[in-house]
């Protein structure tokens, strides 16, 4: 399992991989899967060579996240076979993948919240005593090593749940390098990091890349891949499209391969499925003034005009969630007021301000959005049942014409309305989040990382329909970390920064020169709360109590 | 011996398949098999005779198994219903002397009251409902001793006894209660708003609540209606037995229940509520009872029986989510 391991297994000629480089480390070949009513992966072969970058991309549902479980020992496949080396592998559970030093990362963190940042990263592995109980001190000290090695300076004795999710995504890539891999699977570690963390995470990436282990890096941000890859291949729709030299593919080349298009179509579009500014009115529809909640929104105010989209940047932290769940009336205010066209709400609650014709796509998707278990229907019509029903008795056929209107206006791809919406991909989800939204015909649209995690067909498809919106007289907030799509998104900016206002962007100020210039104001005065990434408050005085409890 | 039927015409499926066809409708095969054997093997046991008295004898069960199939929808449960059973049956013989319908009111009110108290508990306060539940649980039982005076008391009133021993065109009226409220329960699950926002507060209650979604209300009432369905399983209880007797009666109840609730395939997680299947999960139970005691088995294997029957039914689910 050590390095020069993994170096050994790499010298040894694998039969069936391309001519040209080192041979691979890792391989699938000609791997199948199938699900109850899709096939997953059709003869797919994918070859990780040692010590290479390989970028593995596609559109939601194109295969990558099977091929990934293939590989990690969490499916196994019904046709081909898995190589490690040379020699054929079978992974029964992902455990015996981790014994063979392949790793995995995965797009939401996967630990333990309540147990501290040492336990998560040596979990199963513990460092123990002469009595054989788990030593502390010297797991404390060896995780502390491990985290100042990629820049985050948190104490290891916290429980995980009190750092931000970039810093915790940190922690799951110590313990994944810890456990001394050869390949390191990456699935879009980067969609909750902030840029900085980004560059953290790049070059520890850099350093693994430097000990000669290799990494499969799954991103939807074609920036990341271009910076740090080798090698691409692309899936689409569970076939295998192309692999090879990412630095011999262009963009549109590369996201047309991805999307199955003519070039000629996705230049036409630009990248984004934005189109140009609007006509906004004068009179705003909605005012929030001198939003305020502890230390998490200060005095916040904003004006949304009908027929604009405004965008909120920010970096993570910075309370462009928040402002956004205070004016939808899901979250607790110690102060401010929110009208809608003139009126005051009087109660703040996400009923109330749904009544008045706000909505709120909220940002995390799994936990307050969907109702997996119901179906892609029912999720439409969620918030619109009392509209739909007389009497307190639902009408179904009411609810089935306004579901099919919307599933073709917005392109739900699912087998029937009655799908569950657990089993949809993550852009098809959103869609459906957006529908329940759009059949209450609100005034003001909140959209909380709208295309964050979906692909890049329904990014664009995501991004064209907030144009129309806007087009059609909706006053939009748009929140992204996407900072082109921000850009390109928006026709004013409104930038947070700890909690309040820092300065706004309008007219040909909207640009990312300008953008980055107001955010990077903040990295002077606020360095030292940066490191700990989106924790709230301050972490010192929780310190003092921490080890105690945790030498027990 | 239950799954018999179903494997052998899906063999060739995938594991996936058979586990979920099994989730499905394990319950209804294993009812049918159950049947089948009876007829086979078991003397006048599907006779007019023997099944009226299953029916009879079960319906308390379904009854109070429908309020908890809500409950359990919104990932909750509710421990008190023996306890609500026996305050209802406490309470009626205080105003029988006005006749039936006052005292029946009553007793319902009171069932009105555990849920209000439950709900409040649950959703106001924010008590997990095991804790919330346990709380009537034990103080319910004991007030319905207070009222009762810790004693037996003979039932004479004949519209009350009327409601156990009657039958209306050859069906008891126990068991036509029973089968209406399965009906009245499947509609308000299936067709009005506060049965589907039932179904999405258990399936994600944060996404529900920023749906604009009465949250609370919605828990509440789901309470309000599960302690009026173990109230008047108290009543016609009751009226079975002849006596109002606070001390025993609808003792064990909640456990029977949660059982056909969970053996008819609801999942304790919540986000869904199978109407039909909990009735015939209380059948189920019933039935395997009544055979293995029909054989001369000792009660207590019996008991082993349906542990096992459980067990079985909590896999499954198991294996379909896992997937």
């Amino acid at each position: 399992m050590a390095p020069s391991e993994a170096v050994e297994a790499a010298s040894v000629p694998a039969g069936t991989a391309e001519p040209p480089g080192a041979p691979a480390v890792l391989e699938a070949v000609r791997v199948s899967k199938r699900f109850p009513g899709v096939v997953a992966l059709d003869e797919v072969s994918f070859a990780l060579r040692a010590g290479e970058i390989h970028a593995l991309v596609g559109e939601n549902g194109a295969g990558k996240s099977t091929l990934i479980k293939l590989l990690t020992g969490v499916h196994r496949p019904d046709g081909g076979e898995l190589r490690l080396g040379d020699a054929p592998v079978s992974f029964h559970r992902p455990y015996e993948a981790q014994q063979a030093g392949i790793s995995t990362i995965y797009q939401e963190v996967n630990l333990v919240p309540l147990m501290s940042v040492a336990r998560n990263i040596f979990l199963g592995r513990e460092p123990k005593n002469r009595f054989g109980l788990i030593d502390f001190p010297r797991m404390h000290r060896e995780a502390a090593e491990l985290l100042t090695g990629f820049g985050v300076r948190a104490d290891p004795r916290r429980p995980l749940h009190t750092l931000g999710v970039g810093t915790q995504q940190m922690v799951a890539l110590a313990r994944a390098v810890s456990v001394r891999a050869r390949v390191v699977v990456m699935d879009e570690p980067t969609s909750s990091l902030e840029p900085r963390e980004v560059e953290t995470l790049f070059r520890v990436i850099g350093e693994l890349h430097g000990r000669g282990i290799a990494i499969v890096y799954v991103s939807h941000r074609l920036d990341e891949l271009y910076r740090i890859c080798d090698r691409v291949t692309v899936l689409r729709d569970g076939w295998h499209v192309h692999t090879g030299e990412l630095r011999e593919l262009d963009r549109m080349r590369l996201v047309s391969m991805m999307l199955g298009r003519e070039i000629a179509e996705v230049r036409r579009h630009g990248t984004t499925g934005f189109g140009d500014g609007h006509q906004a009115e004068r009179r705003p529809v909605l005012t929030a003034t001198g939003l305020t909640s502890g230390q998490v929104l200060r005095d916040v105010g904003l004006e949304l005009h009908p027929g604009e989209v405004l965008g909120l940047g920010g970096l993570l932290g910075s309370g462009r969630s928040e402002t956004a769940k205070a004016v939808a009336g899901a979250l607790a205010l110690d102060g401010g007021e929110i009208s809608v066209g003139g009126r005051p709400l009087r109660r703040l609650t996400p009923a109330a301000a749904i009544r008045a014709g706000i909505s709120l796509l909220p940002e995390d998707r799994k936990a307050e959005g969907i109702v997996p278990g119901l179906s892609v229907r029912e999720n439409i019509v969620l918030a619109a049942l009392p509209r739909l029903s007389r009497a307190g008795i639902v009408s179904r056929g009411r609810q089935d014409r306004i579901v099919d209107v919307f599933m073709k206006r917005l392109r739900i791809k699912a087998s029937s309305p009655e799908q569950k919406v657990g089993e949809l991909s993550g852009g098809n989800q959103q869609k459906v989040l957006l529908a329940r939204w759009l059949c209450l015909e609100p005034k003001v649209l909140l959209l909380d990382e709208p295309t964050r995690g979906i692909d890049v067909g329904a990014k664009a498809e995501v991004q064209a329909l907030i144009d129309d919106l806007a087009q059609e007289g909706l006053a939009v907030l748009l929140i992204s970390s996407d900072i082109e799509e921000l850009i390109e998104g928006s026709d004013r900016i409104l930038v947070l920064r700890g909690g309040a206002v820092a300065g706004e962007l309008t007219g040909d100020r909207v640009e990312e020169s300008e953008l980055l210039a107001v955010l990077a104001d903040e990295t002077a005065d606020e360095t030292a709360d940066a490191t700990v990434g989106a924790t709230k408050g301050s972490a010192a005085p929780e310190e003092p109590a921490a080890p105690k409890e945790d030498r027990r | 011996m239950t799954d018999v039927p179903i494997t052998l015409s899906a063999r060739g499926l995938d594991r996936s398949r058979v586990t979920g066809l099994l989730q499905r409708y394990g319950v209804y095969g294993a009812v049918a098999a159950l049947l089948v054997f009876n007829a086979v093997f078991t003397d006048h046991f599907l006779t007019v005779g023997n099944l009226r008295t299953q029916l009879v004898q079960v319906s308390p069960i379904v009854i109070v198994a429908l309020g908890m199939a809500l409950v359990i929808g919104t990932e909750g449960v509710d421990l008190s219903v023996g306890s609500t059973m026996a305050l209802a049956s406490a309470l009626l013989p205080l105003y029988l002397g006005y006749g039936l319908a006052p005292a029946l009111l009553l007793a319902l009110f009171a069932g009105v009251v555990v849920g209000l108290v439950n709900g409040s508990l649950v959703a106001l306060v924010g008590l997990q409902p095991i804790v919330a539940t346990l709380a009537l649980f034990v103080g319910g039982r004991g007030l319905a001793l207070v009222i009762a005076d810790g004693q037996l008391k003979q039932i004479q009133n004949r519209d009350l006894l009327g409601l156990g021993t009657d039958s209306l065109l050859g069906i008891p009226l126990v068991v036509l209660i029973a089968g209406v409220l399965a009906i009245v329960i499947a509609f308000l699950v299936q067709r009005t708003t506060f049965g589907r926002q039932l179904v999405a507060v258990g399936g994600n209650r944060a996404a529900a609540a920023l749906a604009g979604l009465p949250v609370k209300r919605v828990l509440i009432g789901v309470y309000v209606v599960c302690g009026v369905l173990a109230a008047l399983a108290g009543v016609l209880a009751t009226a079975r037995l002849t006596a109002s007797d606070p001390s025993a009666l609808g003792n064990l109840m909640e456990l029977s229940a949660i059982t056909a609730v969970v053996v008819g395939g609801t999942p304790l997680t919540g986000g869904s509520v199978r109407v039909l299947g909990t009735v015939t999960g209380a059948l189920l139970m019933q039935l395997l009872h009544a055979t293995l005691v029909t054989h001369n088995l000792h009660d207590s294997t019996a008991q082993m029986a349906q542990a096992a029957i459980i067990l079985v039914a909590v896999y499954v689910a198991r294996e379909r989510r896992s997937r």
